[in-house]
Formats: structure tokens, sequence, C-alpha cells
């Protein structure tokens, strides 16, 4: 093998977890979703759309109210952009809840497929909804281009901005890792994922159980949209849709209904898209997840960490 | 006095009715079992109880309050605590989280209840950190009899406690089940191993094909030819 194909590799591990860091958030969502209401949620892609577009609306709104968008150190956005990306988790929660309420909640004792299918009329819908305000061309948070900067030692490039993706989406996870573990409605969704009947017969509420996890399984998943924004540069309506693929492989990869296993599997999904290109075109790179994921499920359908 | 009491139910899964008018009664501080051959409908009973199907017929009464009817969680606050027979733990959860997981509901401080409950099974004290997924069948039985008793029941209902089980094990959660009851907790349970539940228990019922067959003591119902003819293998 040539040696600039492996001097290539730490720069590659290095995209691999800025891209295994969006795609753990959207896949920790959508596995939440999977664990409790038993469905794949073909809509979390448009729903990581959704929140870019509403994390644009909420520093629109931040702007119009006069707070200074000076960039923040070495990064090319301010504070208004956290605090936006904030404000479009929690409307983005509150969409999920809305459609909830409206759809999914009548549909609670159907088939699954039935929920997987109107999953994907919602998909299309959110899309196409999107697409409507805001129109196909793409949409940005903020204008010019940042250079990436050398680390000292080992050589590799990377933008302030890139650190942010990594550091935000690490606090995410570790904040849901401190609620799932610590507070009581964490313990009971982890509990409702495990076994939906036994929790009822516990007295577990498991319709507020529910909500709780549409409105945290969505709020990553715009957090994710919104860096997948930031990493990009740009949002367009089909941002989500085109991240479904390596998402649902990290879901299965770490086992459905399995949070941790999706922020397993979300790294090793980015990493092994990212290194792939060192030996094969990077027109493949959504062939990799796809080809981890037929893997998986013949290997081991349960994935790394899976119960079901 | 009776502190349940299942009268005339009708019940079933959608169109298919199991129950033809079954009654059961449960007085203060028994233990009642419930056997009788596979598809008698003894553990859609316990369900119809607990109120995870609705009856479409009959009436269930919990110290002379009419529960017909009203959701599981509504009637596990009103002291009405259930053991399934299979997937009655949550794996993926230490064995204290899931003694939280029955506690759910409580307002007031618990950690004496879970000191009580370790020390009717101290195997679980110490494995409270591991994950009850890893435990072993009767250990299993042990968290999820433990889950149940968190809130402190009027009444535990328990579906086949010893399914599945190794004989000694058997042994061991029908002392547990004794010593419980001994602790002022009315059990009714539906069992299998019909000899040791009809040793065990106070009274018992004979369910055969949706209907009453028989009920006395279970001393009587082991000396009882027909019975031990029909369901105690001779």
């Amino acid at each position: 093998m040539k040696i600039e194909v492996l001097s290539r590799i730490p720069q590659l591990v290095i995209y691999g977890i800025i891209s295994g860091s969006i795609i753990t958030l959207g896949a920790i969502g959508l596995s939440l979703t999977y664990g409790i209401l038993n469905f794949a949620n073909f809509a979390h892609g448009d729903i990581m759309a959704l929140g870019a577009f509403l994390g644009l609306i909420s520093l629109a709104l931040l702007r119009s109210l006069g707070i200074p968008q000076t960039p923040f150190g070495p990064l090319s956005f301010g504070p208004p952009m956290i605090l936006a990306i904030l404000m479009a988790m929690i409307f983005t929660g509150g969409v999920a809840i809305f459609i909830d309420r409206i759809l999914y909640r009548q549909m609670r004792r159907t088939a699954r497929i039935t929920l997987l299918i109107a999953s994907v009329g919602v998909a299309f819908g959110l899309r196409n909804i999107i697409q409507f305000i805001w129109g196909p061309l793409p949409q940005y948070y903020f204008k010019g281009i940042q250079l990436a900067r050398k680390v000292p030692l080992i050589g590799v490039k990377i933008k302030p901005d890139q650190i942010f993706i990594i550091g935000f989406a690490a606090l995410l996870v570790a904040i849901l890792h401190l609620f799932l573990q610590k507070t009581k409605t964490g313990k009971a969704m982890r509990a409702a994922s495990d076994n939906m009947e036994l929790a009822r017969v516990s007295g577990i509420n498991t319709e507020k159980v529910i909500l709780w996890t549409w409105a945290i399984g969505t709020a990553l998943a715009a957090g994710a949209g919104i860096l997948a924004g930031i990493e990009n540069k740009f949002i367009t309506p089909s941002l989500g849709w085109e991240m479904l693929l390596p998402i649902f492989a990290a879901v299965i990869l770490g086992g459905i209904g399995s949070p941790y296993g999706a922020m397993v599997g979300g790294m090793i999904i980015g990493l092994s898209e990212e290194i792939s290109t060192a030996f094969i075109s990077t027109a493949y790179k959504p062939g990799v997840a796809f080809v981890i994921m037929i893997a998986v499920l013949l290997i081991k359908p349960r994935g790394l960490f899976g119960v079901k | 006095m009776a502190i349940l009491e299942a009268k005339k139910i009708r019940a079933g899964y959608g169109e298919m009715e199991i129950l033809h008018g079954v009654f059961v009664k449960v007085n203060e501080g028994e233990i009642v079992s419930i056997i009788g051959p596979n598809g008698a409908g003894k553990s859609t009973l316990l369900k119809t109880i607990l109120g995870l199907l609705k009856p479409l017929e009959g009436r269930v009464i919990l110290d002379a309050e009419d529960i017909t009817g009203l959701d599981p969680d509504r009637i596990v606050r009103k002291g009405i605590c259930y053991v399934p027979q299979t997937d009655n733990i949550f794996p993926s959860l230490t064995v204290e989280e899931n003694l939280e997981m029955g506690a759910f509901i409580r307002k007031d401080d618990y950690k004496n209840r879970m000191k009580e409950i370790y020390r009717i099974f101290p195997e679980l004290k110490e494995r409270r950190k591991g994950r009850a997924g890893k435990l072993s069948g009767g250990q299993r039985q042990m968290v999820a009899i433990g889950r149940a008793l968190m809130l402190e029941p009027k009444i535990l209902l328990l579906d086949e406690p010893s399914a599945s089980l190794a004989p000694k094990l058997v042994q061991l959660i029908f002392e547990k089940i004794l010593q419980i009851n001994r602790s002022g907790v009315a059990i009714l349970m539906v069992e299998q191993n019909t000899r040791e539940a009809l040793n065990l228990a106070h009274r018992a019922y004979v369910l055969a094909m949706g209907r009453n067959r028989f009920h006395d003591t279970g001393e009587a119902l082991l000396k009882n030819e027909e019975v031990g003819r029909l369901y105690l293998g001779g």
C-alpha cells in the first residue's frame, strides 16, 4: 500500500469524527423513537431538515431583535447561532409532539408497517412545506469561509467551527446520558423502551414517556441538522433525507432502541465513510454505510448493543 | 372479608371470548391459586382484573370499590400489582432501577421498602448494580416480584411464577411467596405446578374452558378424586 494513502488517514479520521458526531445525534433520536414507538420513523431525516430551517428562522428572529452577530472568538458565528440552535431544538420538539397528537397517536394500536408508511407521508409533507417556504436553493446561516488550522504535533487540519461541532455534539450526548441515567423520566424512557407493557402495569404514564421521547429525539435531530448546515456551509430542504441512510445504518449497527448503541454506531459509520475515501472513490461514500448496514443485518441482526 | 372479587367475568381478545362468566374471590391475607389446563383462561382472568383487557360483562371489586374497566395504571394505584409470566423485567435496567420503576408512582421515600425487598431476596442486593437481563431465571423472577412489591400492594397477581424454573428454584420461589403473604399481602396466582400450588394455597379455583369447575380449600382439592384424575395426573 502506498505511503501517501496511509498518511491521509489521520486527517480522514478527523473528518470521520466530525461527520460521526452529526450522524450520532441523528441516530440517537431515531433509535429512541424506534425503541419506544416501535416503528422506523422515515420522517426523521426531514425532521433534521426542519430543525435546520427553524434554526434559520431563529437566527433571523434574533437578528431582528438587534442582537449583534459578531463572531465568537475564532468561530465564524456569534452567540446568537448557539441560541438559535437551542431555540430550533425546542421548536422542533414542539412540532414533533404536534404531529404525534394529530397523527401517530390515533394510530398507536395499528401495525408498525402502517406507522412506517405514515411516517413516509410525514417525510414528504415536511420536505415540501420547507421547500414551499424557502425554495429549493441553498440557504446560509452566515457568510464567509473559514480556513482550517494545523493542529501542532499530529499535523492534521481542522477548522474552529468543526471543533465546535464535535464539542457541541459531545455536550448534547453527555446531557442525554445524564438524563437517561439519573432522572426518573429518563429511567422510565429506558424502561418503556425495554418493555412497554410492563412499564404500563408498573403505573408509568407511557403517553407522557412517548411525548418526552418525541421531544428529545427530534430536538437532537434538529441539533444534527443545524450542525450539518454549519459543516456544509448551507442547508437545503433535502439535507436530512440525504443523511437518512447513514443514520439508519448507525441505528442498526448499534442495535435498534439503544441510544448508546446509536452513539457507537454513528461514530463507526462516520469514520468508515471518511476513511473509505482513501481507498475508493468518494462517490461510493453512501455505499459504505449501506454495505455496513447489510452486513450487520446478515451477521448480527440485533446490532452491537441491541436487546430487541 | 373479601379484598378482591371478580364476578361473572366474560372477556377475551377481540371477537374471541375466552372467559364465559368466571368468578373468583380473594379474602384478606389469603393465597388463592387458579389452576387448570392450558387455554382455560387463567392468564386472561388476571389480565382482566388488572385492566389490561376490558371485560365484556362482569364486575371487578377491590375493597368494596368497583374498578371494572379502569386502565391498568389506575388499578395499580388502587393497590393491585401484577407480575406477568414472561417479559416481566426491564432487562437493560439494573436490578435497583427495576425496583425504582416499580415505585414509579410513589411520591414518598421508598428506600425502606427497597431494603425490605432486599431482605426477602438477599441475592438481589448483591447484584443491585448489575443489569437485570444478565441474571439467571430464578433471579429474574425475584426482580419481577420485587418490582411488583414496591408499591406495597394490597394484593399481588402472579402469572405462573414458577414457569420454566428448575425444581429447586420452584420450591424457593414458593417459599418466598409464602413469606410475602405472611407480611400481609394477599396473593392470587395462576400456576401450572398444580400440586405445589394447591399445597401453598389457602383456597383454589379450577378453571376449564373459560368456566369455573371447582373451588375449595387447597387441601380439599388435593384430595378430590375428580380433580386429581383430571388435573393432577392421577
